[in-house]
């Protein structure tokens, strides 16, 4: 099998320790919570890192705790305790169902949310072997200078492949990190850049602890949708996620829309809510601006031969995921896949 | 064929198996399931080193120079050798011994090898790979094989001129022949289909990785451990490649996790591990990655097919014509055989009354291809037996009627001159039609769910011994101790389709031991008398015929042994359930041990040997050999299938494979065996894709990319079972590993064809191309045109 490359492995003890240790090392550091993205990143060699810094032994930031109107989702909380959590079903069920078709059981095990906020971008031409890289010729994303993906291009669009991030973002979550310096709280949509190269505004020696969720009552309606070939494993090759949130009369008072596996950040579609708000459920308006939002998605996401699969057939499929999204948050059916 | 070789098909004992024909766990099954059995990789030796292999960053390139100084240097290196160190040429066919354990000078794909570094870790060995610098020259490299075949430069093999003069350029085999007029008989058939059809490139992935370990001994004894289905061929090229006596060369199958045709040639692991062991005297072991894997390859080779099949109004098929291109990638490997099989192996179990075909193998820039499961014939049958479906829709015919009214009968010839004993294809045809409810439901399910049927037969083994000898193809040694205990050797490679279980329980019918007192040593060539290897389905029929024999030696010294203690007639003396018995005296019973012990004391030594070899087969022509069996197994599938009109997924729902297996000796390997294979076939339809990208680069090397179905998305499958009772067959069985693959893959196309109206032809079958063939329906355009 692949040999990973020789770094030094950190084992702290303390959250404090963390940050201190990775604000010695920085971009020489990776950090290691399951493991699933970065290990065989490191096999890759994709980074040039020197040390990892595992938070394997950290206490206390793994879990899920009510605090007021917020529900706080320890970094280190496996996916598999997400996918089952009855207060994550019943609160957030777009992040649940999305949380449940990460890769496959084992990944799941492993695999924790902070990890999948934090998962690195993909793409065809980088998560392959040095071997593999180095007879292309390398490319933008690492040791190269050329993208395959787009000719020409000069900005790297390896693609935000995290399932979880979509749903978070209608949900509206914020991220807490945690540095050397302080912590920082910011709205999940801020931590996307257009940049695939690293699509994240974390700077290095930040390390992400809590992810807060704002609690919904009973009138919210959330799914996942995700397309891949495999029934288990794979990484998306189109995630949507949305939130309906009805009134008393079950009129729609707020929406959102967002998809990921496009380009290099996830996108939250503008213009949703209005194009939904107000309509009763059950309306043939509704049904009509139901198509409207998955046409106003069509017209907005353009994916491009980063991740394997046919850019085509992917875009082609954005209207039917959002469409049959959409219905099975309202139906209460979701997840959306195929199996 | 000698008397040896048959045994007739019924019990040893009477009318009645004790053993045969029942549930039994494989031999290996504890083992393999505590985790106690070892495969290559699980070999740790006293001073071993690890190796690893440099491998071309080019498709088709000159090396100008290696230069390994830097790399020798780094500490903890023991040896590094490139291809001047292993200058002779192999090949698995000896006709065509294209193959060089590291590049003699040029390389043709990405991935191919150019050097190999033992060190005294993985690490340190791949950390001198980064160190040796090579100077190449590049080529024009082609990954089109009608590209291949259409520029002759520059030339990816140096190959003779053909008789004529003329260059062979890329051109790696060719075969046209034909039976009958079939010109004629297409110009006066009522209906004529015609289309092109391609079938992709997929792969194996067995799930244990090439693993080989080398040891020289002082004594010069070269011994190789190797995650190999052919030991006997693998001494034969290690004693060619390193000028060894083949006496000096042991090869050792230790457990194996999986091979389907892909562990059938030798590789250039094993003759490295021997080379760097006999250059460093240290044992040397080379694993794998998955990415190395998925460049060595010989995989499923593309096609290109272009069929037209005649039939008349009465529903009689009149000719089918084939024209084949096939990529065979960067090497020859079996693709002599595939040339012929491509078009061989298609004469049944419909009867076709001319036919011709003119296949044409090239080389291209790409990993080599070779035999998966259902060699050379899985493509041919997707074309033709989606032909059939179309010939019944325009005669208005059922489909499984129509197979029926073409079916060529039993104890028969093909128009090819293969002969063919059992044939129970009309079973298989019954079956899956009850089973499916296809009379009920074909034709008639709701707009998007659909039935589809197709037929195939298979070889159990061939005529065809890869190396032209008069010795016998299969081999067994017995021996018996006089703890009751008998131990057979075997030369059989058990690659998990359960070949040395298959030895004990018919050393178990035969001789009435328990199974728990049979030992199997296989695969161990200073051991076990030869065996070919496990590879065109060979092995139950030909090492069973060889044990049988063996067994039939041995018991009649055992019952005369017996008998003559007794004082009764030999024929009186019966041996089961671990005991001797007398037939005409109740109170003569002693334990079969006993029974050991009283033959040893009558005849010395216990042990004997046991042989099977094909009768003379084929047709009188140049090639008529290839494809020659001395029986044929027979499949029939209905598949099931659901179709997304707005996504274009295709969902196998069930799948019902009902297999001619001849006898099922044990039935539960024999399911297995078909579920199997319908698990392989139905995944090449949708998902597996062994595709090269525009570099020539293997699109994604990995069981992340290379997408092999998960227990999701495997549909619901119901093996059943057909018993035709060979005559020649061990006890009348036949094979079971392969035949049950091919016709799953048309039947399902077939099924997509009556859920929604669209003829898909163009392999693999993705939502994209789904949904533009619905479009093209819509736009009334011929269904079936988009590829």
């Amino acid at each position: 099998m692949l040999r990973l490359p020789t770094f030094q492995l950190h084992e702290p003890a303390s959250l404090k320790e963390a940050c201190a240790l990775f604000a010695e090392h920085g971009a020489a550091a990776k950090i290691l919570a399951g493991g699933t993205d970065l290990l065989p990143n490191l096999k890759h060699e994709i980074y040039d890192v020197d040390h990892v810094i595992s938070l394997a032994k950290l206490p206390g930031i793994t879990g899920f705790e009510m605090q007021g109107h917020d529900l706080v989702i320890g970094a280190l909380t496996p996916l598999a305790q997400v996918a089952t959590n009855p207060n994550i079903q019943k609160h957030a069920p777009a992040l649940a169902q999305a949380a449940s078709l990460v890769a496959g059981p084992q990944h799941r095990q492993m695999g924790t949310l902070g990890g999948n906020v934090m998962l690195d971008t993909r793409c065809q031409w980088i998560n392959q072997s040095y071997f593999w890289r180095e007879a292309l010729g390398f490319c933008l994303k690492k040791d190269g200078t050329v993208c395959h993906v787009v000719e020409g291009g000069k900005k790297c669009v390896a693609a935000a492949s995290n399932d979880t991030a979509p749903a978070l973002m209608t949900l509206g979550a914020s991220l807490t990190f945690v540095s050397a310096t302080g912590t920082r709280e910011i709205p999940i949509e801020d931590l996307w850049v257009a940049d695939g190269i690293n699509n994240k505004s974390a700077r290095p020696g930040e390390i992400l602890t809590e992810i807060r969720l704002p609690l919904r009552d009973h009138t919210h309606h959330g799914a996942y949708g995700k397309l891949r070939e495999r029934g288990s494993i794979d990484f998306p090759l189109l995630g949507c996620a949305v939130r309906i949130d009805l009134d008393d009369a079950d009129c729609v008072r707020d929406a959102a829309v967002s998809l990921v596996a496009l380009q290099a950040r996830p996108l939250l579609i503008k213009g949703v809510d209005a194009l939904l708000q107000g309509l009763k459920l059950g309306s043939t308006e509704l049904d009509q601006a139901i198509e409207a939002v998955a046409q106003l998605a069509h017209k907005k996401c353009k994916p491009l031969d980063n991740i394997p699969g046919d850019k085509d057939y992917r875009r082609r499929m954005v209207p039917v995921y959002v469409r049959r999204t959409l219905r099975a948050a309202l139906d209460g059916t979701g997840p959306v896949h195929h199996i | 064929m000698a008397a040896r070789d048959q045994h007739g098909s019924g019990a040893p004992w009477g009318a009645e198996f004790k053993v045969v024909g029942q549930p039994h766990r494989k031999i290996d099954g504890l083992a393999k399931a505590t985790g106690s059995a070892v495969y290559t990789d699980d070999i740790q030796l006293p001073g071993m080193l690890h190796a690893k292999t440099l491998r071309s960053p080019h498709a088709h390139a000159n090396i100008v120079s290696i230069d390994v100084t830097k790399a020798l240097e780094l500490e903890g290196v023991h040896a590094i050798i490139t291809g001047t160190d292993l200058p002779i040429n192999y090949g698995v066919i000896p006709w065509t011994p294209d193959e060089h354990a590291l590049a003699n000078g040029k390389v043709r794909f990405i991935g191919d090898e150019v050097a190999a570094v033992a060190a005294i870790d993985e690490d340190t060995a791949n950390a001198a790979l980064k160190l040796i610098k090579v100077e190449y020259e590049v080529l024009e490299a082609f990954f089109d094989p009608r590209e291949a075949l259409a520029k002759t430069e520059p030339a990816i093999h140096e190959q003779k001129p053909l008789k004529d003069g003329s260059s062979r350029g890329n051109v790696s085999k060719h075969v046209k022949l034909e039976f009958g007029d079939v010109d004629a008989a297409l110009a006066s058939s009522d209906v004529v289909v015609e289309h092109d059809y391609s079938f992709h490139g997929t792969t194996h992935a067995a799930i244990e990785p090439h693993c080989a370990v080398g040891q020289y001994s002082a004594d010069g004894l070269l011994t190789v451990h190797s995650s190999t289905q052919i030991t006997h061929y693998v001494q034969r090229a290690l004693a060619r490649v390193l000028e060894l006596p083949e006496a000096k060369v042991r090869v050792i199958q230790p457990f194996l996790g999986g091979a389907f045709g892909g562990k059938s040639d030798p590789f250039s692991l094993e003759f490295c591990v021997a080379k760097l062991a006999m250059i460093t005297g240290r044992p040397v072991k080379m694993l794998w990655t998955r990415e190395e894997v998925f460049y060595a390859h010989r995989g499923r080779h593309p096609m290109q097919l272009t069929y037209r099949t005649g039939a008349n109004k009465d529903g009689k098929l009149t000719a089918t014509d084939a024209k084949i291109l096939i990529d065979g990638g960067s090497y020859s490997s079996f693709g002599l055989v595939t040339t012929y099989y491509s078009g061989q192996l298609l004469t049944g179990p419909v009867d076709i009354p001319t036919y011709r075909f003119d296949s044409t193998r090239v080389f291209t820039n790409k990993p080599p291809c070779g035999p998966k499961r259902g060699h050379g014939s899985v493509q041919p049958r997707f074309a033709f037996e989606i032909q059939l479906d179309e010939i019944a829709e325009k005669l208005n015919l059922d489909p499984i009627e129509l197979r029926r009214r073409n079916w060529q009968g039993e104890q028969t010839k093909t128009v090819n001159g293969q002969r063919i004993t059992s044939n129970g294809f009309m079973q298989c045809l019954d079956l899956v039609e009850q089973q499916s409810d296809w009379k009920a439901r074909y034709g008639k399910l709701p707009d998007g769910r659909g039935l589809g049927v197709a037929g195939s037969m298979y070889i159990s083994g061939t005529n065809y011994p890869i190396y032209p000898n008069d010795m016998p193809q299969a081999g067994i040694q017995l021996q018996v101790d006089r703890s009751g205990r008998v131990t057979v050797f075997t030369g059989g490679n058990d690659i998990g389709q359960g070949s040395s279980s298959m030895c004990a329980y018919i050393v178990s019918e035969e001789l009435g031991v328990d199974l728990g007192d049979i030992r199997v040593i296989a695969a161990d060539t200073d051991l076990c008398p030869v065996d070919l290897g496990a590879y065109s389905s060979r092995v139950t029929f030909m090492v069973g015929n060889a044990t049988i024999d063996a067994c039939r030696k041995l018991r009649k010294q055992i019952c005369t042994a017996v008998a003559e203690k007794w004082e009764v007639e030999v024929a009186a003396v019966r041996l089961g359930g671990g005991l001797a018995l007398c037939l005409s005296d109740a109170q003569k019973t002693i334990p079969v041990r006993e029974a050991f012990q009283w033959a040893e004391a009558r005849f010395d030594t216990l042990g004997s040997t046991g042989s099977y070899n094909t009768p003379t087969l084929g047709g009188d022509y140049r090639g008529g050999t290839i494809g020659a069996s001395p029986a044929y197994s027979f499949t029939a599938h209905a598949a099931e299938v659901t179709v997304d009109r707005e996504t274009g997924r295709i969902t196998c729902e069930k799948v019902w494979c009902a297999h001619d297996c001849g006898r099922a000796l044990n039935p539960t390997l024999v399911k297995g065996q078909i579920e199997g294979s319908v698990y392989m076939g139905a995944a090449e339809v949708t998902m597996e894709d062994h595709g090269i990208n525009r570099f020539g680069l293997h699109s994604g090397p990995s069981l992340l990319d290379y997408r092999i179905p998960t227990s999701l998305d495997t549909p619901d499958i119901e093996a059943l079972i057909v018993e035709s009772i060979d005559p020649e067959g061990p006890y009348g069985a036949k094979e079971a590993g392969e035949g049950p693959l091919h016709s799953v893959i048309p039947a399902i196309a077939n099924a997509v064809y009556d859920a929604v109206g669209i003829r898909l032809r163009h392999l693999p079958f993705t939502p994209g191309k789904v949904l533009a063939a619905l479009e093209e329906k819509e736009a009334g355009q011929p269904a079936g045109t988009a590829s």
